[in-house]
C-alpha cells in the first residue's frame, strides 16, 4: 500500500512538472501586449522594448524556464501587471484562497452526503415515482449547460426566496446561493453512479440468497448492497473534485465572490499575464491533487484493486 | 464388423440406428439466424417513448434551423434594423409581430440571430463530435492493441486527465485568442480523451474474449471479426459520444463567451446570444433576450442528452433480447 502510495505520489509530481513547463512554454507564445500596464499604442517602441527588457520576457526561451523554476522555489510567484499593477501575485491570492477552500470543500462535503443519499433512495424505489423525479433531475442537470441553468437560478430563486443576489463577506446568508448552485452537479454525478452501482449489487445472486434466507430489506439494503457500491463509488471522487473546481470558476464569477475562480475570470478579461499563468499553475495542480487523492482513497476502500499495475491494464 | 453386430444383436434393434446423409441445407439452417443488429437496434429504440417523440421534434427544428434563412420575409441576423420613421435604432424592441422574439441592445433581430446562433453552435458540435470519434477511436484502437504505445500513451492520457478540461480550454483559447478555428480547436484537443479511454478498455476487454478466440480458432478473418464480434460493442459509445459532443460544445461555448474568450460579436452563437441576454437580464422587460435563446439552448442539449442515452442503449446488443 504505501509502495503504491509512495509510486503514485511521484507520478504525480512528475505530471504537475510537465504542466508546469508546458504552461510556462505556451505562455511565452502570448503577444506581448500582456506585459504593458499603460495602453499599448501610447509607448513609442524604445519605451516598449525597454519595458520588456525589464520583466525579461526577451531572454532565450530555456533561461527564462530556469529562472521561473528558481523564483517558484523561493515563492515567489511573479507580479501582476494589469489586474493591479506592481503588486506581487502572492499578495493578490493569499486573502482570495480561504474563500476558494471554503466554498468548494462544503460544496464537496454537501453534494457527497446529498447525492449519496438520492442515489440510496433511487435505488429503493427503482422504477417508482421518486426514482423518475430524481431521474428527470439527472437528466436536466447533465444535458443544459451549467452556466445556463445557474444563471436562472440567481435569477429567479434570489427573487422567490429574498435572497441575496451577490456575496457578501458580514452577510452568512449570501453564501447558502452559491453553496447549492456549486453542489448540483455533483450531486446529480453522485446519485446517477450510486443508483447505477446499486442497481448492479441488486441483481447479483447473493442478495436472492439473503432474500431466501428471511434478511430483511434494509438489512439487505445496509449490509450488502450499500457497503459494496461504495467502492466503486470512490473512483467517481476525483473527478467531482474536478467538476466542483470548474464550477466554482464560473459560480464565483457569477456572485462576485472574492475567490480564485472570480480572479481568474478578470485576470482573462485584462489579459494579465503572470496572473493567469499563476492560477492556471494552482487549479492544474489542485486537479492532479484531486486525483491522486482519489486513487489513494480507492485503493484503501477496494483491497481488490491490483496495486502494482494500474497504469496499463486497468 | 457389420457382420459380427448382425449375429450379436437381435434383428429389429438393427433398424433404429443408421447413419444420417450429409445435408448440406440442413447444415446451413442451424447457423443461420434471422438476427439484424441494426434491425434490432431501432425496434429497441423504438420503444423509448420519449425518446422518439423528442427525436421527431430534434428533426424538425434541425431541419427548420437551416431552412430558415431561405423562407420568405427572414431578416438579416447581423443587420442593425432601425425605425422607418424616426430613423432611430430598434434597441430593445419586445417582442411583436414584425420581431417574433424582439430585438437586442443596438436592434438586431433576436428571432432570426437565435436560428444563426444555433446553425453555428451545432457546427461546433459536430465538428468536434467527428473529431472526437475519429481521432478517438484511432487513438484507442491505437493504445489497445499496439502494446509498445501502450505505456507512452497511458502517461499521455494521465497528464491530460489531470488538468481539468476547463483550465485547458481556457488556457488554449487565452493564447490562441478568440475565433471560430479557435473554439474548435481547443475543443478537439480536450475531447477526444475520454472516447479514445473507451476504445482502448473495450478492445482490451474484448480483444481476448473466448468468443473472438474461438472464432480465430475457427478461422474467421481479422475483418469479419472486427465487424461482427468488436464494432457492435463500439457503435452504442460512438453513437453516444457523437450525440453528447453537441450539450458539451455548446455548454463550453458559453462558459468561455462568459469570461470573455468566446466568439467575436459578429457571429451569432447561443453562447453570445445567451451572454448577451444575461446583461440585460436584470431589468424584467428585457429578460425575453435571456429566456429566447436559453429555452432553445435547452431543447436542443435535452434532447440530443436523452436521443444519445437512448440510441446508446438499443444499440448495445445485450439489450437486444
Amino acid at each position: 500500500m504505501l509502495r503504491y502510495a509512495l509510486r503514485r505520489l511521484w507520478q504525480s509530481f512528475v505530471t504537475v512538472f510537465i504542466v508546469i513547463t508546458l504552461v510556462f512554454l505556451l505562455m511565452r507564445l502570448l503577444p506581448v501586449e500582456g506585459y504593458f500596464a499603460e495602453s499599448y499604442d501610447k509607448l513609442t517602441p524604445e519605451q516598449k522594448e525597454a519595458i520588456l527588457k525589464s520583466i525579461g520576457v526577451l531572454d532565450p526561451w530555456y533561461v527564462q524556464l530556469r529562472r521561473f523554476y528558481s523564483d517558484l522555489l523561493h515563492g515567489d510567484l511573479g507580479t501582476s501587471i494589469v489586474y493591479r499593477p506592481k503588486v506581487p501575485v502572492r499578495e493578490i491570492l493569499a486573502p482570495k484562497i480561504p474563500y476558494s477552500v471554503a466554498f468548494g470543500l462544503s460544496a464537496i462535503a454537501i453534494s457527497l452526503v446529498l447525492g449519496l443519499g438520492m442515489g440510496v433512495w433511487q435505488a429503493r424505489d427503482k422504477g417508482r415515482f421518486w426514482d423518475k423525479v430524481w431521474t428527470g433531475y439527472i437528466v436536466f442537470i447533465n444535458a443544459v449547460p451549467s452556466a445556463v441553468y445557474l444563471l436562472f437560478i440567481q435569477l429567479y430563486v434570489t427573487q422567490i426566496t429574498k435572497l441575496p443576489i451577490l456575496f457578501d463577506r458580514d452577510r452568512p446568508i449570501s453564501w447558502i446561493l452559491p453553496i447549492i448552485s456549486m453542489s448540483l452537479g455533483g450531486i446529480a454525478g453522485y446519485a446517477m453512479w450510486m443508483r447505477r452501482f446499486m442497481v448492479d449489487e441488486l441483481n447479483k445472486d447473493y442478495i436472492r440468497l439473503a432474500r431466501a434466507k428471511g434478511m430483511s430489506s434494509t438489512a439487505i439494503m445496509i449490509k450488502h448492497v450499500l457497503r459494496n457500491a461504495f467502492v466503486p463509488m470512490a473512483q467517481y471522487l476525483p473527478t467531482s473534485v474536478l467538476l466542483t473546481i470548474s464550477g466554482s470558476i464560473y459560480i464565483e464569477s457569477l456572485y462576485s465572490i472574492p475567490g480564485m475562480g472570480g480572479l481568474l475570470v478578470d485576470a482573462i478579461q485584462r489579459q494579465d499575464n503572470p496572473l493567469v499563468q499563476t492560477l492556471v499553475l494552482i487549479y492544474s495542480t489542485l486537479g492532479i491533487l484531486g486525483l491522486f487523492l482519489g486513487d489513494i482513497l480507492m485503493a484503501i476502500f477496494d483491497p481488490r484493486i491490483k496495486l502494482e499495475r494500474r497504469g496499463g491494464s486497468r | 464388423m457389420s457382420n459380427e453386430r448382425e449375429i450379436l444383436e437381435p434383428v429389429e434393434q438393427q433398424d433404429l440406428f443408421t447413419f444420417a446423409k450429409f445435408d448440406e441445407q440442413a447444415a446451413e439452417r442451424i447457423g443461420y439466424s434471422d438476427y439484424s443488429y441494426w434491425g434490432s437496434t431501432v425496434r429497441v429504440f423504438m420503444k423509448n417513448k420519449v425518446a422518439v417523440s423528442l427525436l421527431v421534434v430534434m428533426i424538425g427544428l434541425l431541419a427548420f434551423t437551416f431552412i430558415q434563412p431561405f423562407l420568405p420575409n427572414q431578416k438579416d441576423p447581423t443587420k442593425i434594423y432601425t425605425d422607418p420613421v424616426t430613423g432611430i435604432q430598434l434597441r430593445n424592441h419586445p417582442p411583436s409581430k414584425e420581431f417574433w422574439f424582439g430585438t437586442n441592445s443596438i436592434g438586431q433581430d433576436l428571432w432570426s440571430r437565435v436560428w444563426s446562433g444555433t446553425r453555428t453552435s451545432l457546427l461546433i458540435g459536430i465538428l468536434v463530435g467527428i473529431w472526437e470519434v475519429c481521432f478517438g477511436i484511432t487513438v484507442g484502437a491505437l493504445w489497445g492493441y499496439v502494446r509498445q504505445l501502450d505505456a507512452l500513451i497511458t502517461e499521455l492520457y494521465n497528464i491530460i486527465n489531470n488538468v481539468p478540461t476547463t483550465i485547458v480550454l481556457m488556457l488554449l483559447t487565452y493564447i490562441m485568442r478568440p475565433s471560430f478555428q479557435t473554439m474548435v480547436l481547443a475543443m478537439c484537443a480536450t475531447g477526444w480523451l475520454g472516447m479514445a479511454r473507451f476504445v482502448r478498455n473495450q478492445i482490451i476487454i474484448i480483444r481476448d474474449r473466448e468468443y473472438n478466440l474461438a472464432s480465430r480458432c475457427l478461422g474467421t478473418p481479422t475483418y469479419r471479426i472486427i465487424t461482427k464480434n468488436l464494432l457492435p460493442y463500439l457503435v452504442s459509445v460512438i453513437v453516444l459520444r457523437m450525440a453528447l459532443a453537441i450539450p458539451s460544445t455548446i455548454g463550453w461555448e458559453v462558459f468561455l463567451t462568459y469570461i470573455g474568450l468566446g466568439l467575436p460579436l459578429d457571429t451569432p452563437s447561443l453562447g453570445n446570444l445567451v451572454n448577451e441576454g444575461r446583461q440585460a437580464m436584470m431589468s424584467p422587460s428585457l429578460r425575453y433576450q435571456l429566456i429566447f435563446p436559453s429555452a432553445v439552448l435547452s431543447l436542443i442539449t435535452i434532447s440530443f442528452y436523452v436521443i444519445g442515452n437512448a440510441f446508446s442503449d438499443a444499440s448495445d446488443p445485450r439489450n437486444h433480447f
